[in-house]
């Protein structure tokens, strides 16, 4: 038995908590995260949560409603600056989404076993996000009821999408995504399904996790192309998470717009995808581990571990940072100068420095081994970068486009109640999701936890 | 495709000729056994493989690497159809463009060439990865044979927990070298917790 395969309960790499708490059985394991979804009285605080998502998910069916029905003036979207916050949202949105993929599939091949009891979780969070930023193109297409012109059909009109354009590049790796997310999901769910299934006492629910299961048995056979499979799709996911998020910075990058036209906005989106990534799972996961009694799946370990990976990709978006102002002031281009300035003083300054506050310093914290065990000012740091985040799209997207390369073109940008209302009607859409998927199905991979229980092992 | 293995799933025809000493029962799959470990499973697996059955699977309720091996099923195809599936997404997602943006459709953008093929590489390679993972997923259904709502091993007593903590072997009645007393004789020997007939 090689190292990579033993189960993670001590070592001096792990000398801060266990993977996952000794005491655990097989039963165990299984009763305890299958009795969340099958015996466990629905909690009055779950109705509380989810009535309040609801009503904010109702917030965002009442915006694109007046959306629709008056148009995208609704929006604080003019010329210069066309692209407001609603494609500042569809890329924070989709760079949430990242960091489930990276927990199910690069740490899968990486051989980090401690992905197992938070990448069910992580996974539902990236199919949840990347299902709101899917919205914000379609929406911001002004005629959003034609949004199938997108995909290349032979047509009456006799006329095909221009496959030279980042757009068109986006709408392929954007619904990709979602559906191989959507397919590695599923795949993951299907031994649990089984599990339900036969630990699920009421008929409808016997026949429901039935169906889903679709006569799963654990034949050693099935599970030989399983694994097979689930490896072969990891290995797919990874380039295809890399990929997206290099396709939605070439959104930008391709254009000729001061500040937008660099080579470092690839590996900097997609550091930046992680880094906001990680900062949404462990605000979701710090609660919720706490209020289902969760901290024997998902320990210690993983809250050091999230944090570690914050803290470094937190320095490369602040490498990014510095090299955009560095190229800024190297190019020697005057538009370019300008731009850097402009972001550092001009009218959106504030967002500048606050977004500098957000994500350069706060996550400075989490070099202290006594606040990355402190889960309250984890919880705030989270908060902050994934705020962060949002103010870093809001500089790129605003501040480059409202004053370029004519002054007499310049003007400023003010996002309206329907934009607001847009955004926070997502955040309700995903929570709404998020509380269904928490009540409905298992949040933590119960066969793959069995795995790494040290009673999996085989003795010669 | 797994042809050994499409065989070796095929339920026994109703009254197989080894059967003749029980005639009046209802047909058989086959003999379960339930273990209470991984190790006692994997163990017997070998030791039933190495006796020359061969129709014989084990049941988990996590995979194990180990118990694969032990019933000599070591290859799957899936592979060559993951990259079969990846390779026809790839060209189609290539020619596709080639033949919208070359031959029915061409526009001159900024005076590039038609068949401007770095423009055409970020479709193409989402095409390869959608495509081989549909083929993963659709594959591995397929050569599971999945969804099959009804299969006979769920007749045995205590398979609920093969989703749990107990581990199954079966020995299945269309293996040649199947004879009912001595299979049930041969898995009681192997530390076996129950060991079950199980029907049709």
């Amino acid at each position: 038995m090689d190292e990579a395969q033993k189960p993670y309960t001590e070592g001096p790499m792990h000398s801060t908590a266990p993977v996952i708490d000794p005491g655990l059985t097989f039963a165990s394991v299984t009763d305890k995260i299958s009795s969340i979804v099958l015996k466990r009285k629905t909690s009055l605080a779950w109705f509380f949560g989810f009535a309040i998502s609801f009503a904010l998910f109702q917030l965002m069916m009442l915006a694109i409603t007046n959306l629709l029905f008056v148009g995208i003036g609704v929006w604080g979207v003019n010329v210069p600056v066309a692209w407001g916050i609603d494609i500042l949202n569809f890329v924070w949105w989709i760079g949430i989404g990242h960091a489930g993929t990276l927990i199910s599939a690069i740490l899968l091949l990486l051989r980090q076993r401690w992905r197992t009891s938070i990448n069910r979780f992580a996974e539902a969070m990236t199919l949840f996000a990347v299902a709101q930023a899917g919205m914000y193109p379609i929406f911001h297409l002004g005629r959003p009821w034609l949004m199938y012109w997108l995909f290349p059909y032979p047509n009456t009109m006799g006329i095909w999408p221009q496959f030279r354009s980042p757009l068109m590049w986006d709408v392929f790796a954007v619904s990709t995504y979602a559906t191989v997310s959507a397919m590695f999901w599923f795949v993951g769910l299907i031994p649990d399904f089984a599990t339900l299934r036969d630990r699920a006492r009421s008929k409808p629910f016997q026949i429901l996790y039935g169906m889903l299961a679709m006569g799963w048995r654990g034949s050693a056979r099935h599970w030989h192309r399983y694994e097979m499979a689930y490896l072969l799709l990891a290995g797919l996911a990874t380039p295809l998470v890399l990929s997206v998020h290099t396709i939605v910075s070439f959104d930008f990058a391709v254009g000729i717009i001061p500040g937008w036209h660099a080579t470092i906005f690839p590996p900097y989106f997609v550091a930046g995808a992680i880094y906001a990534g990680f900062a949404m799972v462990l605000l979701l996961t710090i609660p919720l581990r706490r209020f289902y009694g969760l901290e024997g799946f998902i320990t210690m370990r993983h809250m050091h571990n999230m944090a570690k990976v914050m803290l470094a990709t937190g320095l490369i978006v602040g490498y990014g940072y510095m090299m955009e102002a560095f190229f800024g002031w190297y190019s020697g281009n005057k538009y370019e100068r300008f731009m850097i300035w402009n972001r550092m003083h001009g009218p959106y300054s504030l967002y500048y420095w606050a977004l500098i506050l957000c994500n350069i310093i706060t996550p400075q914290f989490l070099w202290s081994k006594k606040i990355r065990s402190n889960l309250l000012a984890l919880w705030i740091i989270s908060f902050i970068v994934s705020i962060g985040m949002w103010l870093e799209r809001f500089v790129i997207v605003v501040t480059s486009l409202h004053r370029d390369y004519l002054p007499s073109s310049w003007g400023m940008y003010q996002p309206t109640v329907w934009d607001w209302s847009m955004f926070i009607g997502t955040i309700g859409f995903f929570f709404t999701l998020l509380f269904l998927f928490i009540r409905f199905l298992p949040m933590i991979s119960i066969f793959e936890m069995r795995t790494i229980l040290p009673e999996a092992e085989v003795e010669e | 495709m797994d042809r050994e293995d499409v065989k070796l799933e095929q339920p026994l025809a109703a009254g197989g000729p080894t059967l003749a000493h029980r005639r009046h029962a209802p047909p058989l799959y086959g003999v379960m056994a339930e273990f209470e470990n991984p190790t006692d499973l994997v163990a017997a697996a070998r030791r039933v493989y190495s006796l020359g059955y061969r129709r014989i699977n084990g049941y988990s309720p996590y995979p194990i690497e180990e118990l694969s091996e032990a019933i000599g099923f070591t290859h799957t195809s899936l592979p060559l159809i993951v990259f079969i599936g990846g390779v026809i997404g790839g060209l189609s997602g290539f020619f596709m463009q080639y033949w919208i943006e070359v031959i029915n459709y061409p526009l001159n953008v900024g005076g590039k060439p038609f068949n401007s093929w770095p423009a055409f590489i970020p479709i193409t390679f989402e095409m390869t990865v959608l495509f081989a993972a549909f083929s993963a997923v659709l594959g591995m259904l397929v050569l599971n044979k999945l969804p099959q709502p009804y299969h006979p091993v769920f007749n045995a007593p205590n398979f609920a927990l093969a989703t749990r903590d107990r581990f199954f072997l079966a020995i299945e009645a269309n293996d040649p070298k199947f004879n009912h007393a001595e299979v049930v004789e041969l898995l009681k020997s192997l530390d076996a917790l129950e060991v079950n007939d199980v029907e049709v």
